[in-house]
């Protein structure tokens, strides 16, 4: 299926393996299963120009991917519920240690208009107005931080700044 | 990789529609199941088509399965397997 140069699937394996075990993530251990889908998200950066997951049907249009531009909103509460993401490229330390086996999961996303970069933005559920500055979290991992705008990156899990929301 | 296509197996007494992405592992492991059991089934790769094709088939795994996810495995078009449950797929074709 791959017209993806091997040392390039190794590659952003390695960096993803790293990140993840930085900020207390965990890359699937079966590291063919995983290559399998770093290969795939390759792929879909040369499709897309964004890594759509690997295992949704995604539309090529950035804005209505969003919350599935790896890693997606969904990650943090399958870990926490299934031990795996949806696709099965990030698992929990229990899966890593072999205490619970990996499986296909159920889909968390919301049906098409659900979804959350098709909610208005949302004025913050508190008003705190003596605030100096606004609040921002991360969708994918809850990261909240005080500042002018949101950071280009996550330092937790990478995402980009377009995938945060403002919160305070 | 074909968008389309039907793979011949010994065990055709049922009607296999298997939709998937090319990009999916647990897609792939489906069809590594199907194929070792010999089973024939016809299948569609849904991120390699495009346009009202591909709108026409979403449509037809909507039908199936709301939350258009994947794999879907239709079998002999009334039950729908979703994800990779390899005891299912045994379960249904009476393997
Ligand atoms: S984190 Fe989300 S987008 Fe990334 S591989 Fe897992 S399920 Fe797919």
């Amino acid at each position: 299926m791959s017209e993806i140069p091997r040392e390039k699937v190794e590659a952003l394996y390695q960096r993803l393996y790293e990140e993840a075990e930085a900020s207390g993530y965990h890359l699937n251990p079966d590291k063919e299963f995983t290559l399998g889908l770093v290969e795939s998200l390759l792929i879909n950066e040369a499709r897309y120009g964004y890594w759509a997951c690997p295992c949704r049907l995604a539309t090529g249009e950035k804005q209505k991917d969003l919350d599935i531009i790896c890693p997606c909103d969904y990650r943090d509460a399958d870990l926490l519920e299934w031990g795996a993401c949806y696709c099965g490229l990030y698992v929990s330390e229990e899966v890593l240690r072999g205490e619970r086996p990996l499986q296909s999961i159920p889909e968390r996303r919301p049906p098409e208009g659900q979804r959350p970069q098709e909610q208005p933005a949302r004025a913050p559920a508190v008003s705190v107005t003596e605030l100096p500055l606004p609040v921002w979290r991360c969708r994918v991992c809850g990261y909240l931080c005080a500042r002018e705008q949101p950071p280009a990156v996550c330092p937790i899990c990478k995402a980009k700044r377009d995938r945060f929301e403002r919160f305070l | 990789m074909n968008a389309r296509g039907r793979i011949p197996g010994i065990r055709n007494q049922h009607q296999v529609l298997f939709y998937a992405l090319s990009t999916c592992i647990w897609c792939k492991r489906t069809r590594e199941f199907l194929e070792a059991n010999n089973i024939a089934f016809d299948f569609v790769y849904v991120d390699l088509l495009s346009g009202t094709e591909r709108e026409a088939v979403v449509e037809q795994v909507r039908r199936w399965n709301p939350s258009v996810s994947f794999p879907t495995l239709v079998i002999d078009g009334c039950r729908a397997i979703i994800g990779y449950r390899p005891e299912e797929i045994q379960e249904a074709l009476g393997l």
